[in-house]
């Protein structure tokens, strides 16, 4: 009986049927999920994926946050429930309050697609326990409103409690604060990531197949645990 | 009837490209001396009756969780009757 | 006062603005005629849109019959010329559509959105054919890179694709970035888009039976781009300027993107009988189309529609370009359904009218009979213009004009071969177009196999057996100056070869042809040429013209843009994993050229860096392109082959620059006996292609080119350890044996720098 891992498709979600396909690669079996139910199905973990939900009205993810599924969400990744949050689910999650600061508009304000280099920083978490600590991986990254902000204040506390799980290698693609690429909550089990690990899950599509251990990691710790 | 007007801008400390874009082009369109340009949503809603007590409240709220982020941005909320 | 059909029957002689509405005096009196009165306003306003150069293809109508007429016999066409989109047979079961068309004057207007809608514009277009859409192209064309309109158009157009197919979710996978004085006043930008469906799943644009209820659904209808089509796309701009300014159409990509699911899904449940996207002419073309395919007969509530702007009249109304709005019929039984799964997408709908089989489209306003027209006469029975043309008198002069050694100075010495490479791969048209491509997302949906700069863009269709598809977009419009019948051949023989070397089978032809004004002569006699030399081709390679799109009125005053038949080729790979990439792999591959290098420089990219066009294009040859297309895919599914390049745009030593700058691994290369360097450098003769052979491969490699009559001649080795020796330790190096050598880094910086530099960081 293999892990059950969610994914949610709002409005304008992009790359969901693709977040399902590094879910089955890694091992577990995707559960599509949608905005408007509030129910998770009895899933163990959930993914929010990259795309423009709600159009990007209003500030990106900010609409998604009201959507039934959500509530449900948000109550049950503050009970340990693994979420992770790709792209436009990292806006989401900020949005949301689950994780601190927010994405704003590209420095250079332009779409940025390219295959980007990435460092590990912390393998603590329920999404990156399957990398090596420092281990340099290249994935796709993709997005107009990437730029991670917070304050010095909640920057500081990050890196001090090992929170700040990826950082961007080769030059900052998007102005992000400190080089942030994807940050944790305290517990470790909700994850935000700028780039996009679901794009390089097949060596004849991706740059890399370095994203499979994002999904790879979550999964083992769910069959540990089951 | 009430309209209720809700500018919303990015906080002081946070970059604003869109504005300091904005602020290029206004030298090289000639203005010049330009100190600062922020660039921000207005948001504007009319409304049947008036806007008082709770419905003012939540309206407030609504400025704070909904219309703005208060992580980067500020609102300032005006009524006009 | 309503202009109703009574009202026309008892006014009859009412003064009508039938030239501001962009038609001729004999079109009125042609349409008084089909309707024994005068038309109403709406009906007037109707017949200026449908009747439009860009809606009607009257001008070009009696030489695009050429596709169908000498159209190759092949069983994989499955639905033809004059639906939506040609659909073409890939095997197991599956079929893909694909289209190109034009956007240019709404993009020299409103640059982003002119650009941005052109993306919405052609993905319903494939939708409406009942296809998922899969991948979008946009082939570019723009005046001098360093012109300030160019600077003002071009990063508009990028962001405005972008924009809109980034929020689509759709991978960019390729096109074309080309700048050429000839564009300037007018870009080009066309737009492509590619999907695929189960056979059982197309549907076509086709109103039938009778009581079937007809559903207006999507965005709501506003006042944008109201005649954009009759006034924008019919009529050139004059020197000054874009002095039309009517409303250009503003688009939602996340409506666009909620509109495909929706659509999607109805057409998997099975849900609609027929389907029509809303483009140019809007709910005007959607009626009269639906009509005419089906039983012939509709009655529609024009008040019914779902308005944006509520002082729009009827004849706005049924003008109105809005986007992202779509038309279906459906049946009675089936409409409570249909309505529930476009309110799950939050998609609007509302029934507008129903088909009847009284052979007439009636659309009423409040009551008021105010349209009575047989929908042919709007849709399909539109004026055929049989346009007089003529060769231009300047055509010889400008042919007799070659580029020989005596007209043009050729480089000799190593050293200026050296400098005319770097020249060439830093110039506006051969340099990176990573700073544009960039903009768009190539890897949502997870089926992207190659995309920009590989010489095709790939697709997989199916993830569990690995059929793909390929397209490529190809048009070198000095050519088609030159010679306009030889020039659109060669743009075929380019996306031909394009698909062939990514190791795809070619199956069928889309094209754009983008021209000046059908009133001239010399345009027109362009126009005829590249019509024919296009159908004469497809004849002969076996693969058939499956749809496309005509642009006119490309021209500022009397000087009309090079005649540019962009043309698009799609191929079949039965499984992508055998694809041909272009980047080498290892120390001791091959480098071989396959076909026959001459001299020829006219109309290439060598010649038009000296400021020159001049004499014949570099002759056409099919039989060789059919050959070459054969060996490389023979060679890619028979895992001979570890990349390829097919070899155009400055010639030899331009394709081989590319792929080392896409390996990042340098080689060593010779010059072969007999020919003259630069000839062999960058010449463009065509029916060429670079191949990469790993030395295992090689003797069945050069037995099967030989046995098929195919000129092989190796010409490199892929080397990584030249460094050293050539002064450049730890770095990869390019050496040309006795002229020159070159570091990857060197050419990296000269082919990066030049968009970035034009068009900021």
């Amino acid at each position: 009986m293999s892990a059950r891992i969610g994914v949610v498709t709002f409005p304008g979600s992009l790359d969901d049927a693709d977040a399902a396909r590094a879910i089955r690669i890694a091992g577990a079996t995707p559960v599509a999920l949608w905005h408007g139910d509030a129910d998770l199905h009895g899933v163990d973990a959930v993914v929010l994926p990259g795309g423009f939900s709600y159009g990007d009205y209003l500030r990106c993810g900010a609409i998604a946050k009201f959507a039934p599924v959500m509530s449900l969400i948000i109550e049950k990744a503050q009970s340990g429930l693994p979420v992770l949050g790709i792209c436009n689910g990292f806006q989401i999650l900020c949005e949301s309050h689950l994780l601190p600061g927010a994405l704003t508009r590209n420095d250079h304000q332009h779409f940025i697609c390219q295959d980007q280099k990435l460092r590990i920083e912390s393998t603590e978490t329920l999404w990156t326990s399957d990398f090596a600590l420092g281990q340099e991986i290249v994935i796709p990254l993709k997005n107009g409103e990437g730029g991670y902000v917070a304050s010095e204040a909640t920057l500081d506390e990050l890196f001090a409690e090992n929170r700040v799980i990826a950082t961007y290698q080769g030059g900052n693609p998007n102005g992000s604060y400190r080089d942030i690429a994807g940050i944790s909550n305290k517990a470790g089990n909700v994850v935000g990531l700028m780039p996009h690990p679901e794009h390089a899950v097949e060596a004849l599509t991706g740059p890399t197949t370095d994203g499979i251990p994002f999904f790879a990691s979550v999964v083992k710790s769910l069959v540990g645990a089951s | 009837m009430a309209r209720v007007v809700v500018n919303v801008a990015l906080k002081p400390e946070i970059l604003d490209p869109q504005g300091r874009a904005v602020q290029g082009a206004l030298g090289r369109l000639g203005l010049g001396g330009v100190t600062d340009v922020r660039q921000g949503k207005q948001f504007i809603i009319d409304l049947d009756g008036d806007l008082e007590g709770d419905r003012a409240a939540l309206m407030e709220k609504l400025a704070e969780e909904l219309l703005s982020n208060p992580v980067i941005e500020d609102f300032t909320l005006t009524v006009e009757n | 006062m309503i202009d109703s059909v009574e009202a026309a029957k008892t006014n009859p002689l009412s003064e009508q603005p039938w030239a501001e509405l962009g038609l001729k005096q004999d079109e009125y009196e042609s349409i008084k005629k089909i309707l024994d009165r005068r038309p109403t306003s709406s009906e007037l306003a109707m017949y200026s849109v449908m009747w439009s150069e860009h809606c009607s293809y009257k001008s070009s109508k009696v030489h695009l019959r050429q596709f169908g007429d000498k159209a190759p016999k092949t069983d994989a066409l499955l639905v033809g010329i004059g639906e939506n989109a040609g659909v073409v047979d890939i095997g197991d079961g599956w079929a893909v559509t694909f289209k190109v068309e034009s956007h240019n004057h709404p993009s020299y207007v409103e640059p982003y959105q002119g650009a941005a809608t052109g993306v919405g514009g052609i993905v319903r277009d494939i939708i409406s054919m009942g296809a998922r859409p899969l991948a979008v192209m946009d082939p570019l064309r723009f005046g001098a890179a360093d012109a300030p309109d160019t600077r003002r158009v071009l990063p508009g157009v990028v962001a405005g694709i972008g924009g809109y197919g980034n929020c689509l979710g759709l991978p960019n996978i390729g096109g074309e970035l080309v700048f050429d004085e000839s564009y300037a006043g007018n870009p080009l930008v066309n737009a492509l888009c590619v999907g695929s469906m189960k056979h059982a799943d197309i549907h076509l644009a086709s109103a039938k039976g009778v009581g079937n209820l007809v559903v207006l659904y999507g965005a709501r209808t506003g006042g944008d781009g109201i005649g954009g089509v009759s006034v924008l796309a019919s009529e050139t701009f004059d020197a000054d300027g874009p002095a039309k300014r009517p409303s250009v159409q503003v688009g939602d990509p996340f409506m666009e993107k909620l509109l495909i699911e929706a659509t999607l899904e109805v057409l998997h449940a099975g849900l609609v009988e027929g389907i029509q996207d809303l483009g140019g002419a809007g709910i005007s073309c959607a009626t009269s189309e639906l009509a005419s395919n089906g039983e012939g007969g509709m009655h529609v509530y024009l008040d019914r529609v779902l308005l944006r702007d509520a002082s729009l009249s009827p004849e706005e109304i049924l003008m109105s370009e809005s986007q992202e709005r779509m038309c279906a019929v459906v049946t009675p039984e089936k409409i409570d359904a249909f309505m529930q799964l476009c309110k799950k997408w939050d998609v609007e709908a509302v029934v507008i009218g129903e088909v009847t089989d009284t052979g007439r489209l009636v659309i009423e306003w409040h009551g008021e009979t105010i349209v009575d027209v047989p929908p042919r006469s709007v849709a399909h029975d539109g004026p055929v213009y049989e346009r007089p043309f003529h060769r231009p008198s300047w055509q010889d002069a400008l042919q007799a004009d070659a580029p020989t050694p005596e007209r043009l100075a050729r480089p000799e010495s190593p050293e200026a071969l050296k400098q005319t490479l770097l020249d060439l791969i830093s110039s506006p048209n051969l340099a990176s177009k990573s700073w544009v491509t960039s903009q768009f997302d190539r890897y949502v949906l997870g089926n992207t196999i190659l995309s920009q700069p590989e010489n095709a863009g790939m697709i997989r269709v199916d993830e569990e057996s690995g059929l793909g598809v390929a397209i490529s977009t190809d048009c070198n419009a000095r050519f088609a100056k030159l010679d306009p019948y030889a020039g659109a051949q060669l743009a075929l023989a380019e996306s031909y070869r394009n698909i062939s070397v990514a190791g795809a089978k070619p199956l069928a032809v889309t094209n754009c042809l983008n021209f000046g004004s059908p009133e001239d002569p010399e345009v027109m006699w362009q126009f005829a040429q590249a019509t024919t030399g296009l159908a004469d081709a497809c004849l002969e390679l076996g693969i058939p013209v499956t749809g496309g799109n005509v642009s006119f009125y490309n021209q500022t005053g009397d000087t009309a843009i090079h005649p540019t038949p962009v043309v698009g080729v799609l191929g079949v790979i039965d499984d992508v994993d055998r694809r041909t990439p272009m980047a080498w792999e290892d120390d001791g591959e091959l480098i071989y050229v396959l076909g026959n290098t001459a001299d020829e420089f006219a109309g290439g990219e060598w010649a038009h860096l000296q400021g020159h066009l001049g004499g014949l294009p570099p002759k056409v040859d099919l039989p060789m392109e059919r050959l070459l297309s054969e060996i490389m895919v023979a060679a890619s599914r028979d895992g001979m082959i570890t990349a390829a390049h097919d070899v155009s745009d400055g010639g030899v030593g331009v394709a081989i620059t590319e792929m080392a700058l896409r390996a990042n691994i340098g080689a060593r290369f010779w010059i072969p006996d007999h020919i003259d360097p630069f000839v062999f450098l960058f010449s463009e003769s065509t029916a060429r292609a670079i191949a990469v052979i790993p030395r295992t491969e090689e003797l069945r490699f050069t037995e099967m080119c030989a046995a098929r009559g195919m000129s092989a001649t190796r010409f490199g080795v892929v080397d990584s350890g030249l460094g050293a020796d050539s002064g450049h330790p730890d770095e990869q190096v390019i050496v040309f044996d006795s002229l020159f050598t070159l570091t990857v880094d060197q050419l990296r910086e000269a082919n990066e720098a030049t968009l970035p530099a034009l068009f900021g960081g």
